[in-house]
C-alpha cells in the first residue's frame, strides 16, 4: 500500500519537475518526497488510532501501578510507561516530584525518564515505514534496556543520596510511610470515556503533535535527502571505518551537541545505514542525540546535585556506547539482508 | 476575588494558560489574582504530575493541559 508514495514521488520528481534519478538532485528530491508523505500520512493515522487507545491512560494511574509493583520489576514497569505515556519534556520536574514524593525509588523514576525521549509512538512509526518492523524491535528493546540499566544501576550506588534537600526529604517520607501501611495504595479507577470523549481528545493529541513535530520531519528528511543523494554510497565505511570500536564513542559525543528529538534524527539515521555507516554506530549517535539533551539535564538540576547529574550523564553516555559496539558485533548477523 | 495559581516550571503553554485566564476574567469584568508557580517544591506540595495545572483558592482543579474557555467560566462564577 505504502508503495503509492514511491509513485507520487516519481511522478512530481521525474514527470512534473523533469529531474533525472541519475543526478544527486534527483535522488534527493524523490527521497524527500517519499519520505515526508508518507511519514506525515502514517502520522496523522497512528496519532489518531493511539490516542483513542490511551485517553483513559493518566500519570496517576501510571504511578500508582508502578508503586504496587516489585522493585525488579518496577524497573521495567518504569522504562515502558515511559515509552508509552504522552509526556512534555516540560513535564520532567513534576513527574520526577510526583514519583519521589510517592516512595518510588530514584532509579525507577530515571528508567521512566530516560526511556522516554527514546521511544514515542512518533518514533515507532517512523523506523517501522522506514528501516521495518526488525529494526524497529532492535530499538524498542534497546530503548528499554537503557532506562532499565541506568536505573538499576543508579539505585546500586544509591543515587538518592544526591538528591537535593526538599527532593530527598520527601522520599525518604513516603519510603517510611510505605513500610507502616504496606498495602496503602489503591490503584485508582479508569475514568470511563465515551467515544465522544476519546474522539475528542485524540482529536487534541493529533493537532498538538502534528503542530509540534511537522518541522522535525521535514528537516530530519531533508538532511536525510541531502546524505542520500550527495554523500557516496561506501563513503563512510572508507572514511569513518567498518564499525572500529573507536567509531562508537566517536559517534556518541559528535550526537551530543545535536539537540533533536527522534522525528528529526529517524530520516537521518536511515540514510547513515544505507550508506554503509555500522549500524551500532547508527544507534549509539542517534540515542547520543535524543537522549542526552543539555536542556533537559537543565531543568533536572532543580531536583539534583551537581554530583548526581554528572553521575546520570556518565552512566547514559556508557549505556549509549555499549548499546554501540553489541549491536556492531552482532549486527551483521542480527540484520542479515538489511 | 479569587486567586488563581497555575502551576508549571515555565513552559510556553504555562505562559499561555494565565494569559488565558486573565484574558476571559476581564472579559467577564471580574476581578481576579493571576500567579505564576514555578517553584518545583511549591508544586510538588500541590501533588500535580502533569503541568500546566490549575489551583483555584490554593484547590487544584485542573492539570496536564491549557484549560478550555467554559472551564475557566465555571470558575470564576463557581
Amino acid at each position: 500500500m505504502l508503495e503509492i508514495f514511491t509513485h507520487l514521488a516519481n511522478w512530481l520528481t521525474y514527470d512534473l519537475m523533469g529531474l533525472s534519478p541519475d543526478t544527486k538532485l534527483g535522488t534527493s528530491i524523490h527521497f524527500f518526497i517519499e519520505d515526508t508523505t508518507k511519514i506525515l500520512f502514517l502520522l496523522v493515522i497512528m496519532i489518531y488510532v493511539i490516542a483513542l487507545a490511551r485517553a483513559s491512560l493518566n500519570l496517576e494511574r501510571v504511578r500508582a501501578y508502578i508503586q504496587q509493583k516489585h522493585r525488579m520489576v518496577g524497573y521495567f514497569f518504569g522504562s515502558g510507561f515511559g515509552a508509552i505515556t504522552p509526556f512534555c519534556s516540560c513535564s520532567s520536574i513534576p513527574l520526577f516530584l510526583g514519583f519521589t514524593s510517592a516512595g518510588i525509588p530514584l532509579g525507577i523514576t530515571m528508567a521512566f525518564l530516560f526511556t522516554s525521549p527514546i521511544i514515542n509512538e512518533v518514533a515507532v512509526i517512523m523506523l517501522w515505514s522506514l528501516l521495518g518492523w526488525k529494526f524497529t524491535l532492535a530499538y524498542i528493546v534497546i530503548g528499554i534496556a537503557v532506562g532499565v540499566v541506568g536505573g538499576m544501576i543508579l539505585d546500586a550506588i544509591k543515587g538518592e543520596r544526591w538528591l537535593k534537600g526538599f527532593a530527598a526529604k520527601a522520599y525518604q517520607k513516603a519510603a517510611a510511610e510505605a513500610h507502616s501501611h504496606p498495602d496503602g495504595s489503591e490503584l485508582p479507577e479508569a475514568p470511563k470515556l465515551s467515544f465522544q470523549a476519546r474522539h475528542e481528545f485524540a482529536k487534541d493529541e493529533l493537532k498538538e503533535i502534528v503542530g509540534r513535530i511537522w518541522k522535525w520531519v521535514l528537516i530530519g528528511v531533508g538532511l536525510g535527502a541531502v546524505l542520500h543523494g550527495f554523500v557516496p554510497d561506501g563513503w563512510f565505511a572508507e572514511n569513518l571505518g567498518s564499525g572500529q570500536w573507536w567509531s562508537v564513542p566517536a559517534a556518541v559525543f559528535a550526537g551530543l551537541p545535536l539537540y533533536s528529538n527522534a522525528t528529526g534524527v529517524i530520516p537521518v539515521m536511515e540514510s547513515l545505514i544505507m550508506k554503509g555507516l555500522p549500524v551500532g554506530t547508527t544507534l549509539a549517535f542517534c540515542m547520543a542525540t535524543v537522549a542526552a539533551s543539555f536542556p533537559e539535564f537543565i531543568m533536572l538540576k532543580q531536583v539534583m546535585t551537581f554530583r548526581l547529574l554528572a553521575i546520570i550523564f556518565v552512566i547514559l553516555l556508557a549505556n549509549f556506547m555499549v548499546v554501540g559496539w553489541v549491536i556492531n558485533a552482532v549486527g551483521p548477523w542480527l540484520f542479515a539482508g538489511f | 476575588m479569587k486567586t488563581f495559581e497555575v502551576l508549571g516550571t515555565g513552559c510556553r503553554k504555562c505562559v499561555t494558560t494565565a494569559e488565558t485566564i486573565e484574558r476571559i476574567a476581564k472579559e467577564q469584568g471580574q476581578e481576579v489574582t493571576v500567579e505564576k508557580v514555578t517553584d518545583p517544591a511549591k508544586i510538588m506540595e500541590y501533588q500535580v504530575m502533569s503541568t500546566p495545572a490549575v489551583a483555584v483558592d490554593g484547590k487544584v482543579v485542573h492539570s496536564g493541559s491549557i484549560p478550555e474557555h467554559d472551564k475557566i467560566v465555571g470558575w470564576l462564577n463557581g
